[in-house]
């Protein structure tokens, strides 16, 4: 792509102006020069060079603020390259990864590593998360503050919680200073041990439930928490009706907390573990179909504030298991923009409130400059179909690891081109 | 050998392995039974030893140990003059369980006909038959299924009683982590029998009403009425704190006794899959009654149910599918 560069003829989508509306967007070194509906007069736009979107989808590329990319530690499984392909596919512009690599991202080095690692790849932008704790162990703090310095943008154990109350209150507290944000996975460990959801199924299966309390009591106990500390809290991948409540209800309250979910939180529920079906194994798990309403619910009403794909890659031999023993974890990336789409869809909410939970919402809570159209801002964009109807298929997925219980599932919306820095990362063959 | 073709899998039981109880009709679950107690007949007579399986090769392949499940499929295996060979395999689910299939991979090549699985987890016996070209009888999974193991309760049942539908069934003990239970509560309530269980609320899964059974926490209302009482074991590990307080308060409240046994018809009959804790889930007194206690009838029609099951699933095999099929009425 040349120094300037247009699209022209294109359905311009800012959730975060509530812009939608035909007209060009163009791009100067890597930035957006200046975007709107009558950009060129009616006209063309001259000698520029220009890409005709045919009427298709532009919007600000994806904000996917949650994803494990196996580098270091475990590339077999995906790498920064591997998951960058694959965040460039779905239309994901920038993402943050978690910090439970090998060796864990609790020091300065780790965070350097993934930022070094990612402007060699040139792929989708790759940000990372610092541990809260030193080597996920829940319980001494990490170095936040110089974390945060060297671009740490937030901190969290990752897929563990931080279990420990005090440490929690601690980190909170701590994390304030540098006004950094605290993500938990919030699972009561102990509550939490087992295989699957807390049912029928589970009893028939022969395996260990999961309680829904698990979710909701870890939650209820961070907002105490919070509301002691007046730190920022963040709970990733809430899966529960009761949850849902306890942050709306703290919302109202006036406390700083948001949260996320994955698109299979609201696709799926318990059912898809079927027969033992190891790509249905999450963490938390899926749900009763009472929660899996409830959580569709709450990222239409904007209790929950945004859709994070929680991209866990795994290869066939940690999947090829008993249940209780295979890896918990979907590769999402490719799959994050066509799974949202059904909530719009299935006429739950308007398209720009959907795309808000995928672009300028994570991204504010990240404090990224990204997830909306401005002028001067990095050219990070989007092109999709949000009509075209297909079926997903994990063998295709150009990420490493194909573990995903959407084979075959039908979708609405497609990515058709994917830019970041005004380069074009991803576009499809036609 | 490869696996045989679907159509020709014997018309009244088409499966080809037998992974569980759960989705067996009432019709095929007879059909096992009727079948077992031929081999009943035929292991009490004076030739116990057949040539129906020469030449057929069965593997007893076991995750975890076992004395008395895996003795009593190797005899059935022999009595019916198949090759049995004892397969044990150290798993520890710590260790990463690529071992299972490939131990399934390997066993596989080797072109046994029958492979009889016990795993300790939920669905791993099911995994391995996705595997492999022979038929595969579960011989326990985690806490999923023991299926032989509810065949062989409801032979004994119905020859005592000579039914099971209607009959009313107590069963006691750790619910939670019992494949038994779950393999009985299918098997009895497709039969039509009523079923209780009964534990301490730490030891029921969830939603197992869902099973349409009836939960209780006190063992004399459960044994009100019943016509059966069926013991589970209690694993000693769960007996100190974690799921239960102390063996003495279990036995107390739980323990089959003759002062709760009181509660159930007077000519209630006990089981027990074995082995037997005496003194934790029963009283030796009522394990030992020989007018009420059925353990040992247990055990005998152990072997005759897993004649049976190596017969029915190498019908196809052998080439008498077609002899099994229903007689279809002359036009």
């Amino acid at each position: 792509m040349s120094e300037r560069f247009a699209f022209v003829n294109a359905r311009l989508l800012d959730p975060a102006s509530g812009l939608d509306a035909r007209g060009a967007l163009v791009i100067e070194k890597g930035r957006i020069a200046d975007f709107g509906a009558h950009l060129f007069g009616d006209g063309a736009p001259g000698d520029l060079p220009a890409f005709d979107c045919g009427g298709q989808c532009l919007m600000p590329g994806l904000v996917d603020m949650r994803v494990q990319l196996g580098e270091p530690g475990e590339e077999h499984k995906e790498t920064i390259r591997s998951g960058g392909l694959a965040a460039a596919r779905g239309g994901v512009t920038s993402m943050v990864a978690l910090p439970n690599t090998e060796p864990v991202v609790d020091d300065v080095a780790g965070v350097e590593f993934v930022a070094r690692r990612a402007r060699e790849v040139k792929l989708a932008k790759v940000y990372t998360y610092g541990a809260v704790t030193r080597a996920l162990e829940g319980k001494e703090i990490t170095e936040i503050g110089l974390l945060s310095e060297f671009g740490a943008l937030g901190f969290t154990d990752a897929t563990r919680a931080v279990a420990d109350a005090g440490v929690m209150r601690r980190a909170l507290a701590y994390a304030r200073a540098y006004d950094q944000l605290i993500v938990q996975h919030p699972e009561d460990p102990a509550l939490a041990d087992g295989d699957m959801n807390e049912g029928e199924i589970a009893t028939r299966l022969g395996l260990h439930g999961i309680p829904v309390a698990a979710e909701v009591i870890m939650v209820e106990r961070d907002l105490r928490l919070l509301e002691l500390t007046d730190g920022r809290y963040h709970a990733a991948h809430v899966s529960t009706r009761a949850a849902v409540e306890a942050i709306r209800a703290a919302k109202a309250r006036g406390l700083r907390v948001t949260c996320d979910t994955a698109p299979h939180y609201f696709t799926l529920n318990e059912s898809a573990v079927g027969d033992y079906r190891t790509f249905a194994k999450v963490s938390p798990p899926l749900r009763g179909e009472d929660d899996r309403r409830a959580v569709a619910e709450a990222v239409a009403d904007g209790t929950i504030d945004a859709i994070a794909s929680d991209h866990s890659p795994h290869d066939q031999d940690s999947k090829r298991l008993p249940f209780a023993i295979a890896a918990p974890g979907i590769a999402g990336l490719e799959t994050l923009l066509p799974l949202s789409l059904a909530l719009v869809h299935d006429g739950l909410m308007p398209l720009l409130d959907l795309l808000a939970r995928l672009t300028s919402a994570p991204a504010a809570i990240l404090g990224l400059e990204a997830g909306r159209l401005q002028r001067g801002a990095p050219a990070d964009l989007t092109l999709f179909d949000v009509e075209r109807a297909w079926r997903i298929d994990p063998d295709a997925f150009v990420g490493k690891s194909k573990n995903s219980p959407f084979d075959d599932h039908p979708v609405q919306g497609a990515v058709l081109r994917t830019v970041v820095d005004g380069r074009t990362v991803f576009q499809t063959e036609s | 050998m490869t696996a045989p073709a679907p159509e020709s899998l014997p018309a009244r039981f088409p499966h080809r392995h037998l992974l569980g109880i759960e989705g067996l009709s009432a019709d095929q679950i007879t059909y096992l039974l009727d079948r077992s107690e031929r081999y009943v007949e035929v292991n009490r007579g004076g030739n116990k030893k057949s040539s129906l399986l020469r030449g057929l090769t069965v593997i007893n392949l076991f995750f975890e140990s076992s004395t008395r499940t895996r003795t009593s499929f190797e005899l059935a295996g022999k009595r019916l003059g198949a090759d049995v060979i004892n397969m044990s395999v150290a798993w520890s689910s710590i260790k990463k369980g690529e071992t299972l299939i490939d131990t399934a991979m390997t066993l596989n090549a080797m072109h046994p006909d029958v492979l009889i699985v016990r795993h300790p987890d939920s669905g791993a016996v099911k995994l391995l038959s996705e595997k492999v070209n022979c038929a595969v009888i579960n011989a326990g999974d985690g806490s999923h299924e023991h299926p032989t193991q509810a065949l062989l309760d409801a032979l004994t049942i119905r020859r005592r009683r000579g039914r099971l539908e209607g009959l009313t069934v107590a069963i006691c003990g750790d619910i939670l982590h019992s494949r038994v239970a779950r393999s009985n509560i299918y098997l009895l309530g497709t039969m039509g029998a009523r079923v209780r269980v009964v534990a301490p609320p730490t030891l029921l899964p969830a939603a197992i009403e869902r099973l349409g059974v009836e939960a209780f926490s006190d063992m004399t209302a459960a044994l009100e009425g019943c016509d059966i009482v069926m013991m589970l074991r209690l694993q000693t590990e769960r007996m100190h704190g974690t799921f239960v307080p102390s063996i003495r308060e279990y036995f107390r409240f739980f323990g089959l006794d003759r002062e709760k046994l009181q509660a159930a018809k007077p000519d209630t009959l006990i089981m027990h899959p074995g082995p037997m804790n005496r003194g934790v889930e029963i009283d030796s007194e009522v394990a030992d009654d020989i007018d009420r206690s059925l353990i040992r009838e247990q055990v005998e029609m152990g072997v005759a149910v897993r004649m049976a099951c190596l017969d029915t699933l190498t019908l196809a095999l052998r080439g008498e599918a077609e002899a099994e099929a229903p007689r279809r009425a002359a036009p």
